[in-house]
């Protein structure tokens, strides 16, 4: 296999951006800069499908991987995938041509510098998942923030200079005590390749401080209770299409961060901090549930959800069984398809009425079937109905974590209903009741394309909710060897 | 006699500065004319010394007094191309407001014959001698534009608080001298006797004067006045070339004398280091004049240049040697985009004067946007790695303070270069600028912003060329 079919993945959607960048969009072509960027996004989808079915799932070993030297004696250039990873790079690829398709009816001006804007960010995301050096790893995972920055801060909403600052502040400030760990990692074992380091190991004596400056980054951009105020400003604020890049994949950058760095790198501290996690993980489920029973505004109670869910995911990794990383990493699959559609639905009705407000909303399934149906099943998937993905998601991370500590999954599992209530609840006051706004009675159902993104997430969310199998067959061995590794690690340290 | 060779570029230059003084005496009308020799002269003397020293080294003459190593020539060759950017971006800037006159670009080549002499020095006196050339020159080109009260202002400002550094570090030198016996660095460095305390003394007034010199907190006043009241042009000069001097002597003054006094002012340029560092991100923020903001930011950036220097390794100093190398593209970037914001023949240099620049000037805003992250120091643009080879060193020594408070910082710093981004970005926009810009000014801001972008596809390049430099044997 010598077609370096990673950094294709990963440059493709740049090549793109460059494309729609030279061609200089003016009202006229438009469409033509749609098309490009499209396309690009679609190859890149494809192509990683190609990957999924030339990846083989027999082993934990890293595949397709690439190793360039980049800085003499340095840092290599070194990307591959696993199991786990490779499911990630799958989400991005899928969403992405999503989110374009999905600018048709939300971006008004400066089309292009959207597009661009989301084909590098692309780009940087696909980076984030593949790359097997810690250093390439933070590259990308920073650089993403430019970007972002700038869909929030040019095509967000009315407070979005503030959102877009507390975005950038927060998760720079979270981030660069994991570059002071990543170089103090270099000159304590004197590499920063992730698989070299996966078989020397770290001195336990320095795991902890190393843990924990991984752990402000990844807290931050996960979000966990307490640092997750950015992410309902940034959701709120942020275009369509910028909300869904960041509930859908964003997010998943600190889960999959969690689960490659914290716990392969730092086993022993891993041990140590995993009541704090719990902890943690256990108020964003019961405390950011009840905040978002509270919200008036259906974006920010979606992006109070996905803290939430995320609080799940963090549960599930660190109960370090088998069950709860599958879980974990089902569950941040299957929130990255729902979460995605949640907004694009809110981004519907929005797009018509523009107002957020459930207050605006009620008795709308007689006016716009088609979207009452989806977003009922959305609805269903966010609150974890067997059947669809959020379902297994849930029920495997539960699973695993009354294997590990039973108060902590009781607890946890109280979080369930708390989804279902505030979920339903959204649900009734906007789509049922009765119909009081008389503007509501001028909305348009479901156009073509937003049909067409809607059922392209429709789709896996029930698939894999009634058969998930091709995503654990993916994941479950290479989950299983970073478990074995990981009490290795932990026997030979102590 | 032979080995003069390897000052023929300080002579030429020399040489050079006295028939353009000549011929501008003699000759009518002839500041183009002499504009246009002196940048030819600034590339020739680059030239020169690219073929003669920069295969040595090491080799001392004068009995010692100069030094010609590759750290020279280096830093040489960047001071000399960094002048020639500096001069020939800023001619339309010049004519103008009506400066556009002989004295100028005479005045930028004695300087760079001063720094060029610094960067070579081994001995106190050549290196106060350098120290003098320069800074006078730089007084009269703070005060070029005289019928402004500002440019006066910062001139009689520059001129009175340098007059005193250069006075403590006279004092430092005479101290030095006076318990070494020597004024040569390496005789100074065999006759130490760390128990002399007085030494101490001379090293602290003498990172004092030098600190005045680069701007480091906490003397750091004068450089936001004079940056603001000076021409932009001159402003322009002042961010960038004097600082690469400066560094070299900092280097040259710590790392040969007094390597073996390390515990006596490593804590000092920590101090310095983390004050400016943590003083450059926070002041800034306040500031509604970009001039005066890029003074801020570059107290800020000379302060990680100066953490590199803390380490006390090749390491370190290489990292800094990096670090104002790629300062100085990012500055020259900056101030290329400076002093393209111009409209019907006035400049403007407000921060609110970018407001909606993207909608009007899209090209200049994105490499406004590409400079000011890589300012920021996000990555992958070049200014990250600046920082983090910086970091790298400065972790190899184990100084996570420092470390932590210098990335602490670039948060800090990140907020008013945000702020930039956001009213490029997120503002309404006003009126257009110009467009007619010079083709030097194009292509400076072009190639900088280019370079800036594209530099963590070859990162060890520099690297390589810097790893020569290995100051401590």
């Amino acid at each position: 296999m010598n077609f370096p079919i990673l950094s294709s993945l990963i440059l493709l959607p740049t090549i793109g951006a460059f494309f729609i960048f030279f061609t200089r969009s003016n009202d006229k072509n438009n469409l033509t800069v749609k098309y490009v960027a499209l396309f690009t996004s679609f190859v890149n989808f494809f192509l990683s499908i190609y990957l999924w079915i030339l990846f083989d799932q027999s082993t934990s070993e890293f595949q397709f991987v690439e190793d360039r030297i980049w800085i003499q004696n340095f840092i290599n250039y070194k990307v591959g995938v696993d199991g786990i990873s490779i499911l990630f790079i799958l989400l991005t690829t899928f969403i992405t041509p999503l989110c374009i398709i999905s600018v048709n009816n939300t971006i008004k001006n400066r089309l292009s510098e959207f597009l661009i804007a989301i084909l590098i960010m692309e780009s940087f995301m696909i980076g984030v998942f593949c790359s097997l050096d810690l250093v390439v790893f933070y590259l990308f995972f920073e650089a993403g923030l430019i970007p972002m920055f700038l869909i929030i801060g040019i095509w967000g909403g009315a407070r979005r200079v503030y959102s877009a600052f507390k975005f950038f502040l927060y998760t720079l400030l979270g981030s660069v005590l994991m570059l002071v760990a990543i170089i103090s990692i270099y000159w304590i074992s004197g590499t920063t390749d992730v698989v070299e380091l996966y078989e020397i190991g770290i001195d336990s004596k320095y795991q902890n401080l190393l843990w924990l400056a991984f752990f402000s980054s990844f807290a931050v951009k996960t979000p966990m209770w307490p640092v997750h105020t950015w992410l309902p400003d940034a959701h709120v604020e942020a275009p369509t299409a910028g909300s869904v890049l960041l509930a859908a994949i964003l997010l998943k950058m600190a889960g999959y961060g969690f689960i490659r760095f914290s716990l392969g790198l730092f086993p022993v501290a891993s041990e140590i901090f995993t009541p704090l996690i719990y902890l943690l993980s256990v108020i964003a489920i019961i405390f950011t549930s009840f905040i978002a029973l509270m919200q008036e505004d259906m974006k920010k109670l979606i992006a109070y959800s996905s803290v939430a869910h995320m609080g799940f995911v963090t549960l599930g990794i660190f109960t370090l069984q088998q069950q709860g990383i599958e879980g974990s990493i089902i569950q941040m699959i299957s929130h990255g398809l729902v979460s995605a559609a949640l907004f694009l639905c809110v981004g519907v009705v929005y797009d018509r009425m523009h107002s957020r407000l459930i207050s605006t909303y009620g008795g709308i399934v007689t006016i716009i079937p088609k979207y009452s149906v989806l977003f009922m099943l959305f609805t269903l998937a966010a609150l974890g109905l067997p059947g669809t993905s959020g379902f297994v998601g849930e029920f495997l991370i539960l699973m695993g974590a009354f294997k590990d500590n039973f108060l902590v999954a009781v607890v946890a599992s109280l979080g369930v209903i708390l989804g279902a209530a505030y979920m339903l609840w959204l649900y009734k006051r906007v789509v049922f009741g009765k119909l009081i706004n008389n503007d509501l009675k001028q909305m348009i159902d479901l156009n073509k394309s937003e049909l067409f993104i809607l059922s392209c997430l429709a789709i896996p969310t029930l698939f894999f909710g009634f058969y998930p199998d091709p995503l654990i067959n993916t994941i479950e061995v290479s989950v299983s060897d970073l478990i074995d590794m990981y009490n290795l690690n932990l026997v030979s340290k102590f | 006699m032979e080995n003069l060779q390897l000052v023929f570029p300080e002579i030429f230059l020399s040489l050079s500065i006295m028939f353009l003084l000549l011929l501008g005496v003699f000759k009518k009308d002839s500041s183009k004319l002499i504009q246009n020799i002196s940048l030819v002269i600034l590339l020739i003397t680059a030239v020169i010394t690219f073929n003669e020293t920069i295969t040595i080294d090491e080799v001392k003459l004068f009995n010692g007094s100069i030094i010609i190593d590759y750290l020279s020539s280096f830093m040489k060759i960047i001071t000399l191309l960094a002048a020639f950017l500096a001069l020939v971006i800023s001619s339309n800037y010049l004519k103008t407001f009506k400066i556009f006159k002989i004295e100028y670009p005479i005045l930028i080549l004695s300087s760079v014959l001063g720094m060029m002499i610094m960067i070579s020095s081994n001995d106190l006196i050549v290196f106060y001698m350098g120290l003098e050339l320069q800074s006078l020159a730089l007084y009269v080109l703070a005060t070029f534009d005289r019928d402004q009260i500002k440019s006066s202002e910062a001139g009689l400002k520059y001129f009175v608080l340098s007059a005193l550094s250069s006075g403590l570090l006279l004092y430092g030198c005479s101290l030095i001298y006076g318990f070494t016996g020597s004024t040569n660095f390496n005789i100074i460095a065999n006759q130490l006797d760390s128990n002399e305390y007085a030494i101490t003394f001379g090293i602290v007034f003498i990172l004092v004067g030098l600190a005045f010199k680069i701007s480091a907190v906490p003397f750091h006043m004068w450089a936001p006045d004079v940056y603001e009241g000076s021409p932009t042009s001159v402003t322009l000069f002042f961010t960038m070339v004097p600082k690469i001097a400066a560094l070299t002597v900092f280097i040259r003054f710590l790392y040969v004398p007094f390597l073996n006094l390390i515990e006596q002012w490593q804590m000092i340029l920590i101090f310095l280091s983390i004050a400016s560092m943590l003083f450059g991100a926070i002041a800034a923020i306040g500031q509604t004049n970009l001039k005066r903001l890029v003074a801020y930011s570059s107290i800020g950036h000379i302060g990680y240049a100066l953490a590199g220097l803390a380490t006390g390794t090749n390491d370190g100093i290489q990292s800094s040697v990096i670090y104002i190398t790629i300062y100085i593209l990012m500055n020259l970037g900056l101030f290329s985009c400076l002093l393209m914001m111009k409209r019907n023949n006035e400049y403007y240099e407000n921060i609110d004067d970018l407001s909606g620049l993207s909608k009007n000037h899209p090209m200049l805003s994105l490499s406004l946007l590409i400079i000011l992250f890589s300012l920021a120091g996000i990555p992958p643009l070049a200014g990250f790695f600046a920082k983090f080879y910086i970091f790298k060193s400065v972790l190899e020594q184990s100084m996570y303070f420092l470390a932590i408070v210098g990335l602490l910082s670039t948060v800090v710093a990140a907020f008013y270069y945000l702020r930039l981004i956001k009213i490029i970005y997120f503002d309404k926009e006003k009126e257009r600028f110009d467009t007619d810009h010079s083709l030097w000014l194009k292509f400076s801001l072009t190639a900088s912003t280019i370079l800036i972008l594209i530099y963590f596809i070859f990162p060890s390049q520099l690297i390589e060329v810097v790893s020569r430099i290995n100051i401590i044997q």
